[in-house]
């Protein structure tokens, strides 16, 4: 149990400075995830943490104590790999007690620990076997088990869940999530998906190129994005985003009046979630559908703004029957949802 | 990895015959002068030198092979095959340790001048015992290593070839496991032992096997630095025996001789084929 704060961090590969300095305040037991597409550094920033990178700039501390120049293993904590990196010569029991053994516990007292930590993730019957015998989430757990049975102050994750099937994923994101608010231990978690970033996360910091966009509980990000980044990244379908300006108070999307807004006239880029807009014969949006993607509970509709190029994805609930192409639809949509950003720097307005 | 099911490629009728049939001829072939030395060290000395040569073993077998383990014709074969055995497996075991260290060093280490000496050992592959034969039994002299084991050892225990295949091996050890070991809180050498090493075995069967056989049929340098017959391995041990002159060679007791030098490393191979094979072909990770 241990709160982590980072102050600047920075981290360069030779003359290349892949993350930017990133201040942080990570409170005890909170669950915060770093997503990002992958080469923005989020491992990097991650294995900073963990030790296995060192620190160019500025400083990790953890449980309040300046952590750049400890080794990993006294940082007091434990890191589960995306590969699992599990020892391929030792049985589950031997792989979970290794780092228990090298601390110089007494077998008995391992047995218990790494006993303890198989029921919790219900590999009882497993302890005896080899790596290479188990599935891909027997392997996923006994990698958690190795994390668990040392009783770190923090947690990190390196995109544990890449490696398992659409389904399992699922599954072991809540087993991840749950374990980790029983244990009530601080977690970093890296992820390159956004919907991982949104279910998991107390907060989450959206990370680009070495810069964290934004750092905030998901519905924060999702309802006021600070960036187009941020606001591109996370939600799926992605955010349209439109050219549009701002004229006597309205934002205009061609001659078009979208919404009110109390911002200053110039140009702006118009942020709209597909899921934002619904039908409405007399909504400002004209869209030319070329193709429904029907999934069931919602059906996304591709297309385009009538008369452009310019290209639009609605998301509507229920089934919507494809239409063949060329089908025009109105579309209105709430001044709550219209998200604006400044054209030069991305930022919201 | 898979074990192949026998007839992984399928033959039928005719072809089946043909291929057994060559390859039995090819075995007979290869076989004959074997079975030959054998049966000439178990008939009597004059049964050899009278044509025809017998092609059917004798009577004398216990005889011969007494004669040559307890008494031999310049030392008993018995001491021959104590020092073979010391010297193939300190070479053995020596290159293997040696080239596991010098590998972990290479490959998970940066120090100054690592690319340097790596392939300052690589060039040293193209230097067979041969080519630096002089300077080498000028330094084992000097050293005053003449008729030891230590001077037939030390000459050979450096080995490029297993220091580059166990590189080639770590390399393919993934990177997350150096660092799960380090969160673990092992140190360097913790992770030698407890993680490289175990992870290696395969190949250090494999390897072991190569070696030993290397080090049990060294020919020249035992022949160069061993002047003591006490001394003698087996290998260079049956030249010795050759009478000089117009003696008699006992043929029997030199046959048997070599049959003898040919068991150890038949019984290595045996016994660690299987782990041979699987260092061979597959790396478990």
């Amino acid at each position: 149990m241990a709160t982590v704060t980072l102050k600047d961090l920075r981290k360069s590969f030779g003359p290349d400075e892949v993350i930017h300095g990133i201040d942080m305040e990570i409170a005890d037991g909170e669950f915060i995830v770093i997503v990002g597409p992958s080469g923005c550094g989020k491992s990097t920033l991650l294995r900073m943490v963990a030790g296995l990178e060192t620190v160019t700039g500025g400083e990790v501390l953890i449980g309040g104590e300046r952590a750049n120049d400890k080794e990993p293993m006294d940082r007091d904590i434990a890191m589960v790999f995306q590969n699992y990196a599990l020892y391929p010569h030792m049985t589950v029991a031997q792989n979970m007690g290794y780092g228990l053994k090298i601390a110089g516990l007494s077998k008995p007292e391992i047995a218990t620990k790494v006993e303890a930590a198989a029921e919790l993730l219900q590999l009882d019957g497993l302890l005896d076997r080899r790596p290479k015998q188990l599935s891909g989430g027997q392997r996923q757990r006994v990698a958690m088990g190795r994390a668990i049975v040392r009783e770190p102050s923090v947690f990190l994750f390196d995109e544990p869940l890449s490696n398992l099937d659409a389904k399992l994923r699922v599954q072991m994101r809540l087993e991840i999530k749950e374990l980790q608010s029983k244990l009530g231990v601080t977690a970093l978690y890296v992820t390159h998906d956004q919907v991982e970033a949104m279910t998991m996360a107390d907060r989450m910091i959206v990370m680009n190129a070495g810069v964290a966009e934004q750092i905030g509980t998901p519905m924060e990000v999702y309802e006021t994005p600070q960036s187009l980044f941020a606001a591109q990244f996370i939600g799926s379908p992605a955010m349209n985003v439109l050219d549009a300006r701002i004229e006597g108070g309205r934002v205009m999307l061609g001659d078009v009046a979208v919404a009110e807004t109390g911002k200053r006239a110039g140009p702006v880029k118009l942020g709209l979630r597909p899921e934002h807009v619904a039908p409405d014969a007399e909504g400002p949006l004209a869209m030319e559908v070329l193709l429904a993607e029907p999934l069931g509970a919602n059906t996304l509709l591709h297309g385009r703004l009538a008369g452009t190029e310019i290209a639009f994805t609605a998301s509507l609930q229920g089934v919507h029957l494809a239409s063949h192409g060329g089908e025009a639809m109105r579309f209105g949509v709430d001044p709550v949802d219209c998200h604006l950003f400044d054209p030069e720097t991305g930022h919201r307005l | 990895m898979a074990s192949h099911p026998s007839g992984m490629v399928e033959k039928r009728g005719a072809g089946l015959w043909l291929t057994h049939v060559l390859m039995i001829l090819g075995v007979l072939v290869i076989f004959f002068p074997i079975w030959l030395a054998f049966v000439a060290s178990t008939v009597t000395q004059p049964e050899i030198v009278r044509p025809p040569m017998p092609i059917w073993p004798g009577d004398q077998f216990w005889e011969n092979y007494k004669a040559a383990l307890f008494s031999g014709v310049n030392v008993p074969v018995a001491t021959m095959l104590l020092n073979s055995l010391i010297m193939a497996m300190g070479i053995a075991v020596g290159k293997i340790v040696i080239s596991l260290l010098s590998a972990f060093a290479i490959v998970y280490f940066r120090f100054p001048g690592r690319i340097f000496f790596f392939w300052m050992i690589f060039i040293t592959l193209m230097l067979p015992v041969e080519v630096r034969i002089v300077p080498t039994y000028e330094v084992i002299a000097g050293f005053g290593m003449l008729n030891s084991y230590s001077g037939l050892i030390f000459p050979l225990i450096a080995s490029a070839t297993a220091t580059f295949l166990f590189r080639q091996f770590f390399l393919t050890i993934p990177d997350e496991l150096a660092e799960a070991a380090r969160v673990d809180g092992a140190g360097p050498m913790r992770f030698f032992i407890d993680i490289v090493v175990p992870m290696s075995r395969t190949n250090v069967a494999a390897l072991f096997v190569i070696l030993f056989i290397y080090g049990w049929n060294q020919y020249l340098w035992p022949l160069l630095i061993t002047t003591d017959p006490e001394m003698n391995t087996i290998v260079m041990g049956i030249k010795q025996m050759f009478p000089s002159g117009d003696d008699v060679a006992e043929w029997p007791v030199i046959m048997a001789t070599s049959i003898l030098a040919m068991i150890p490393p038949v019984i290595v191979v045996v016994s660690m084929q299987k782990l041979f094979i699987r260092g061979l072909v597959d790396s478990e990770k």
